[in-house]
Order: C-alpha cells, then sequence, then structure tokens
C-alpha cells in the first residue's frame, strides 16, 4: 500500500519538474515537432484502419439485432454514431494508443534512463524531465484531432457497410445520423479526449523514468505502462461519465 | 582541482562511502580504482551530483556544490564533460548532432560555426567521416570517441569518465586512455577516471585513489603503487597472472 503511495507521489512530482526549469525554446520546438510526427502522424494509419472495419462492424450488428418492422431502420445509423461518438473513438481509441504510443514512450524513456542517456542530460545541467515529458505532453495536446478523425471514419465506415452490405438505404443512414442528435455529446466526448491525452503523455513516461535495470526490464515497463494506463484511462472513463451525463 | 571532504552517502541501511577526502588536482588525470562494488561509480556520481551525499562537503575550486544555489549549478554543469560507461549517446540523433548537442544547449554561436568546432574535436579524437552515422551504426570503440569529443566539445574545464576502456580490447583501451591523458595536459583540465584497469593505471595513473568498500585506503601514482606494502592495494595490483609474473621477476631482481 506504501508503495502506491511512493508511486502516486513520485508521479505528481515528475509532473512538477516537468514544468520546472525550461529547455532552451528552439531546442523545444524542434522537439515537439519531432514528438508530432512519432506519436500523432505516426498513429493516423492504425486509427484510420481500425475505426473504418470498427464501425462497419458496429452498423453490421446493429443491422442485424433490428429484425423486427416496427423499429424503424434509420436507427442503425443513429445508433452506429451514438457508440462511435460516445465510446468507440474517445475510450476505446485511447486504449489502442496506450497500446501503441504508451509503449513506446515507456521504451524509448526507459532505454534512455538504462543506457545513462539521461544522466548525461543531467550531467549536462539540463531538465531532463522538461526536455523528455514536457514535448510529449503537447504533442499529445493534438490527439483530440486523432479522435476527431476516428469519429468521421468511423461513422463513413458504418455507412458503407450498411448501405453496401446491403441492410439500410444511404438516405435511412443519414437521417438516423442526424436524429436526437445532442451536441453536448460532442463536449463530453472530447473533454475526455484531453484528460486521456494527459494520461497517455504521462503516464507510460513516468513508468519509463523512473524504471530500474538493463534491457528485459524496459520490456517488462512497456508492458506495465500498458496495464497502468488503460486501467487509468477506464477509471477516468468512468468518474468522467458519472460527473457529465448522469 | 576537486576537493572532497569527508564525503558520506548511504542507501537505505548500507553505508556505502564512509567518509571519503581527498584532492583531484588540476591539468592531471586523476583516477579512483578499487574491486567492483567497492564504490567507484557513486563516488563519481556524487562528484557530479546525480547523488547527494547525506554527510560531507565537495568543492570546486573554492566552492562546495553543497553551497551553490540552482543556477549556479547549472553554470558549473556547463563547464563538466563526462564520458559515460556505455557511452550514453543519444541515439535518435548522429554523431554531429551528438556532438553538437552541448553547443547547441549552451552557446549561441551560429550553426557553421558549431559544425566547425564538432569537426575540430571528432578530428581530434580521430573520428572522420562519420558524421551522418548514428551511434548504433559505429563501433564501442568509436563510441567512446564520439563521447570523448561530446565531452570535451565546449571546452569544459572539468572531465569525468567512468571506465573509459571497459569492453575494449587492449590496443583501442589504450589509445582511449592517451587520448583522456593528453586532453587533460593540452587544456589543462581535471579529470577523474574511474576504473579498475591496471594498465590504465600503468598509462595514466598520475594520481590515484584506492577505494575499499567506501572507504578511501591509499592514495599515490603509477610508481608508488608497486612499491606500496599496503595489503588492499598488492592484492587488487597483483590479482593477474601478469602482473604477479613481473613482482615475482622485480622481487628476484633485489
Ligand atoms: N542507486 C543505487 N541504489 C542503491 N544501491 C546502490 C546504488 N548505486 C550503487 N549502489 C550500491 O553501492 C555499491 C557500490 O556500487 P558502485 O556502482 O559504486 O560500484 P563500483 O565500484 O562502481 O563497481 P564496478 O566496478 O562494478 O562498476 C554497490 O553495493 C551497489 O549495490
Ligand atoms: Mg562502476
Amino acid at each position: 500500500m506504501t508503495g502506491y503511495i511512493e508511486d502516486i507521489g513520485s508521479y505528481f512530482l515528475m509532473l512538477k519538474r516537468t514544468f520546472g526549469s525550461f529547455t532552451k525554446r528552439s531546442v523545444l520546438k524542434e522537439l515537439i515537432l519531432k514528438e508530432i510526427d512519432d506519436l500523432i502522424i505516426g498513429s493516423l494509419g492504425i486509427v484510420v484502419f481500425i475505426s473504418f472495419f470498427v464501425g462497419g462492424v458496429i452498423s453490421i450488428q446493429t443491422a442485424l439485432n433490428v429484425s423486427n418492422p416496427i423499429i424503424p431502420k434509420s436507427l442503425i445509423g443513429f445508433a452506429t454514431r451514438q457508440s462511435i461518438i460516445l465510446e468507440f473513438a474517445p475510450t476505446f481509441m485511447s486504449i489502442i494508443m496506450a497500446g501503441k504510443v504508451g509503449s513506446f514512450i515507456t521504451s524509448s524513456i526507459g532505454s534512455m534512463r538504462v543506457t545513462e542517456q539521461i544522466d548525461a542530460l543531467e550531467v549536462m545541467g539540463i531538465n531532463s524531465l522538461n526536455y523528455l515529458v514536457f514535448p510529449k505532453i503537447i504533442a499529445l495536446l493534438c490527439f483530440p484531432f486523432v479522435i476527431a478523425l476516428a469519429m468521421f471514419i468511423g461513422i463513413c465506415g458504418g455507412l458503407l457497410a450498411g448501405v453496401y452490405g446491403g441492410f439500410i438505404t444511404y438516405t435511412d443512414f443519414t437521417a438516423g445520423l442526424q436524429e436526437d442528435f445532442e451536441p453536448f455529446h460532442l463536449v463530453y466526448a472530447f473533454i475526455k479526449t484531453f484528460v486521456f491525452a494527459f494520461i497517455l503523455a504521462t503516464v507510460p513516461s513516468w513508468q519509463g523514468y523512473y524504471m530500474k535495470g538493463g534491457a528485459l526490464e524496459v520490456g517488462k515497463a512497456s508492458t506495465n505502462s500498458f496495464v497502468w494506463t488503460s486501467v487509468l484511462i477506464i477509471l477516468a472513463n468512468f468518474i468522467i461519465t458519472q460527473l457529465l451525463l448522469s | 582541482m576537486i576537493k572532497v571532504d569527508n564525503i558520506k552517502k548511504r542507501f537505505g541501511e548500507e553505508e556505502i562511502l564512509k567518509g571519503i577526502s581527498t584532492v583531484f588536482h588540476k591539468g592531471k588525470t586523476n583516477l579512483i580504482i578499487g574491486q567492483s562494488g567497492s564504490g567507484k561509480t557513486v563516488m563519481l556520481k556524487c562528484l557530479l551530483g546525480l547523488f547527494k551525499p547525506e554527510e560531507g562537503l565537495i568543492y570546486y575550486e573554492e566552492k562546495a556544490i553543497q553551497h551553490m544555489n540552482e543556477e549556479q549549478q547549472r553554470d558549473l554543469r556547463e563547464e563538466i564533460g563526462m564520458l559515460f560507461q556505455g557511452g550514453a549517446l543519444f541515439d535518435s540523433m548522429n554523431i554531429e548532432e551528438n556532438v553538437m548537442f552541448p553547443l547547441r544547449m549552451f552557446t549561441k554561436q551560429k550553426k557553421s560555426e558549431m559544425l566547425d568546432r564538432v569537426n575540430e574535436v571528432l578530428s581530434r579524437v580521430n573520428l572522420e567521416g562519420v558524421n551522418k552515422k548514428y551511434p548504433a551504426e559505429i563501433s564501442g570503440g568509436m563510441q567512446k570517441r564520439v563521447s570523448i569529443a561530446r565531452a570535451i566539445v565546449n571546452r569544459p574545464k572539468y572531465l569525468f569518465c567512468d571506465e573509459p576502456n571497459s569492453g575494449l580490447d587492449p590496443k583501442t583501451a589504450t589509445v582511449i586512455d592517451n587520448l583522456i591523458q593528453e586532453i587533460t595536459h593540452e587544456f589543462d583540465i581535471t579529470t577523474v577516471v574511474v576504473t579498475h584497469d591496471m594498465n590504465s593505471v600503468m598509462e595514466i595513473g598520475e594520481n590515484i585513489v584506492f577505494l575499499k568498500n567506501g572507504v578511501l585506503v591509499w592514495q599515490g601514482n603509477n610508481t608508488d603503487i608497486f612499491n606500496t606494502d599496503n595489503v588492499d592495494v598488492t592484492d587488487f595490483v597483483y590479482s593477474s597472472d601478469l602482473f604477479k609474473k613481473i613482482r615475482e621477476i622485480q622481487l628476484k631482481e633485489r
């Protein structure tokens, strides 16, 4: 138990030091651009792929389960939209990103730790946390764009699968998409996304930064990081949903 | 000059450095030697301020790092070059960027000026034509040399090396040792080298500090070390067969 309290303490201490003495501006700018490239741009392919097919599956599943003629066909569009905007894109995607981006962050910082590269930064008088973690936090401020893309592609996937699978007409689906639209649901989704982005940037960094040992431990830390990050995302999801929607 | 005044460092219950006092001289290669686990790396990291000793003071010239504020510590660190045991080159950067890194961080030079300086130090460590390669693409000995280049690029006053020749063949190891010594003399730097390699001791041991279980048991230079009666030191020095044979011959000749 005290172990957990220490962990939580070291996490917040890390955050404090991350926003401590800043790295030279021109260098920081470069680092941020590099992180955007690695963490955001590098993830777009997998995001598009997964969103498209999961969107398709959601729409087909819904279609197969509404065989009752009393229920309007437009429900398929409606249900696809709701599940993608509320849960699939923000939460499910963030957990997939915990696997991709999170373990990448942990292993890259962790291997810098075990090969003394972090010590090298500190010896030079550089605030290594600001140098390493701050650019990742800033880069992940773009994460909501990734999620917006996931929403859009997911709905397109649903539409195409529904229409070309012969389950629903284009008109019915788009009518469903526009049914009972609550703008607040989008606000809710993006608030979640920001929180998840912060978790995604900081928890894996923390796992990597404070790891001990050698190359084998880097692997273990990456796995740990995935577990921690996804558990925290699920918990945060629960809390935010309680606060905002109920 | 670096003066160490009675430093103690513990991890949990275990006291690793048990009150060490010594002086590391300017313009000399100062060596910290001792068996594995004797506390050499811990001592070096204390000197660097990466570990904070519970007791004792470490003076750089006149001023103790414990009495410096954050600003002064940062200024001091700009005067320090460090060669890590594994090189610690940034693997996301190529050789040129690695060596240029301290300049980019701490000077306002133009890119071309920095490049000139980088090429100057790279040729100083006899490395040319590898500028665009990445650390993973060059050999261990070359990595060490790049690391030396990075350590000296910003003209440090203090140079620290943790086992500069571990994992290298004897010839390359000697090249690295000599390089460190030449640089030390050439730029009048205070150099501290951690090693357990007897060859280095013989080659560059101008001031040797011998640690055993966190205690300084002997200090002297590379001639003294072969004439001392200190049992701990002779045990260490003559642990290899080669030096044992030399010792026997020496004793016969007496
Ligand atoms: N960060 C740390 N936390 C706890 N104990 C440590 C730490 N660093 C070193 N020690 C302990 O301090 C002792 C001395 O370690 P140190 O690394 O200084 O040895 P060394 O003389 O450099 O040995 P080697 O020649 O093998 O590198 C060891 O018993 C080690 O377990
Ligand atoms: Mg060591």
